[in-house]
């Protein structure tokens, strides 16, 4: 058994170039992938990709962040920084899954939502708060794993969901290390610091309540060995997607509003 | 994201009375000076460009709701320190003392010209609003209450954003605040937000943004990201009506600007609009 890393580690791991993304596992995880496109609203989001896959035999739908395993691809999905019409899309995604009775799996993998003119013109707020608010009431069931960067708002648009599950190495935080400590201490060199204050890590998520499950990774990291670590996902998936479909919806959507309520610490 | 702090500045007038002290302010949206005195009595509204300024959440309820009629929820939750952040016990401590609040938010019920609602008012002296759980907690239990009373709910948004010293706690709640809105929401029940100076971040990414009418006070700062986040993005400095609510307005994110002499009228029209009527006679 391996050490457990620090968070600082971590984070290092999640940045690692060959670090698999959602287009590794996708093939991997699920077959017969169909990807479906756009918001209908203003247009098509390459930060976010979605689609109608089946996991083992059954039909799932699948909405995920993607990164870019190169300089091409990262320009191409804005190193995973979705503008509204990503979460809208996921939001129109969604809905449909709900129609047609499918699950849904999210896939987190974001530094954050897109901090942009253009982003702010259409609305990244109101995106996102709409997520957040409709997929609570969505009645199918929702799974979300973080892969490598959950980043604040723009993770959490996916993160509404009857349970999440953390790779064992990614990080779940309110803003990155590094803005943590801009904001906070007026020094970004401070990152590391912050990294291991914040309670960023899977073990942090599942103590907080945030998180119910790790999916180990493999010695040294998921880019060591693809195979295993999509292995790992998919056991994950194939046990939790059914225990979660025979559950009587009404009850699902009562824990689902429970899970969240119940996190915040004061006293009155 | 907290540039736009008020800022009193107390100046001494030359005017060969050295003992006479004016105090001045000068406003963040036109930079003109303007006597203290005068401010407080347009209620903190820039006479020269009609920026609504930041107010206390004493002084909104004191100008928005029926005299006496406010109820108060929760008055005395605090906020633990989940992180064991550094010095955030005592910064809470010297902002409990310096503005009488216990955190960021006043939640409870009211009326306007006689009907009922359930109220929260931000008030961004305490840690630039920012969202915590205690906010979290304030908000969710309010809209709970309206669902089960059948009230309408009234928001007065003001707020940097999510509270950093609680991590990601304070990131989830978002989450909580806008599930309670969306039960309320499937209830049937009114839902009013007024943002004013400033709404920003995790606010406006959750609860803030899920009225079913929006209403922002002339020139305030309404968006998502920072101002400063964005610049440094796109590395050229943005025109100044950006994120402001005539901003948010035209590109379709609110319903209607509002003036402050005007709140009170308009959300007890839209009340009534709603079936929302006056149970008691106007005090």
């Amino acid at each position: 058994m391996e050490e457990k890393k620090s968070a600082w580690e971590r984070l290092q791991l999640v940045h690692t170039k060959g670090r698999p993304t959602i287009r590794d596992y996708i093939p991997l995880v699920f077959t017969d992938f169909y990807e479906m496109h756009g918001d209908r609203l203003y247009g098509d989001d390459k930060a976010i990709i979605g689609g109608i896959a089946r996991l083992n035999n059954q039909p799932v739908t699948i909405i995920a962040e993607v990164k870019g395993r190169d300089i091409n691809e990262n320009k191409t999905c804005n190193f995973a920084m979705p503008h509204p019409e990503g979460y809208r899309k996921a939001l129109r995604l969604a809905k449909q899954a709900e129609k047609f009775h499918r699950p849904i799996i999210c896939f987190i993998d974001t530094p954050g939502a897109y901090c942009g003119v253009s982003a702010e013109e259409r609305g990244q707020g109101e995106a996102i708060a709409k997520n957040i608010a409709e997929f609570m009431t969505l009645r199918t069931p929702i799974i979300s794993i973080v892969l490598g960067e959950g980043g604040s708002g723009g993770a959490l648009a996916l993160g509404v969901c009857d349970e999440l599950a953390m790779l064992e190495n990614a990080q779940y935080s309110v803003l990155s290390p590094r803005g943590f400590a801009t904001i906070l201490w007026k020094d970004a060199s401070r990152e590391q610091e912050a990294s291991e204050i914040m309670m960023i890590t899977a073990e942090d998520m599942v103590r907080l309540g945030v998180a119910e499950t790790i999916i180990e990774e493999p010695l040294g990291g998921a880019h060591n060995d693809l195979d295993k670590i999509s292995e790992n996902i998919k056991e994950y998936l194939s046990h939790k997607i059914p225990e979660k479909c025979k559950k009587d919806i009404d009850e699902l959507l009562k824990a689902r509003y429970t899970k969240f309520r119940k996190i915040g610490e004061f006293t009155e | 994201m907290f540039e736009d702090f008020f800022n009193v500045v107390k100046k001494r007038f030359n005017d060969g009375n050295d003992e006479e002290v004016k105090e001045t302010v000068k406003c963040p949206r036109c930079q003109s000076s303007i006597m203290l005195s005068r401010y407080e009595e347009l209620h903190r509204v820039c006479p020269n460009c009609n920026y609504h300024g930041r107010l206390s959440a004493q002084e909104r309820i004191q100008i928005t709701f029926d005299k006496e009629s406010f109820r108060e929820f929760d008055s005395k939750m605090q906020s633990l320190n989940p992180l064991s952040f550094p010095d955030y016990d005592s910064k809470q401590a010297e902002l409990r003392e310096s503005t009488g609040l216990n955190d960021a938010i006043v939640t409870g019920t009211a009326l306007i010209k006689g009907s009922p609602a359930v109220v929260g008012i931000m008030d961004s002296r305490y840690m630039m609003g920012s969202m915590g759980s205690v906010v979290g907690e304030k908000i969710t239990r309010a809209f709970e209450y309206a669902t089960e009373n059948n009230l309408p709910v009234i928001m007065f948004t003001a707020s940097g954003g999510a509270r950093m010293q609680e991590g990601i706690v304070s990131l989830m709640q978002m989450a909580k605040t806008s599930g309670a809105v969306k039960l309320h929401s499937d209830n049937g029940g009114l839902y009013i937000t007024v943002m004013t100076d400033p709404t920003t971040g995790g606010v406006t990414a959750s609860f803030a943004s899920l009225g079913d009418i929006i209403i922002a006070e002339p020139k305030v700062l309404i968006g998502f990201a920072g101002r400063r986040v964005i610049e440094g993005t796109i590395k050229q400095r943005l025109p100044d009506d950006f994120q402001l609510a005539e901003f948010m307005h035209e590109k379709g994110f609110v319903d209607m600007i509002v003036e402050r002499k005007k709140m009170r009228s308009v959300l007890s029209h839209l009340l009534k609009l709603h079936g929302y009527c006056p149970e008691t006679k106007e005090v």
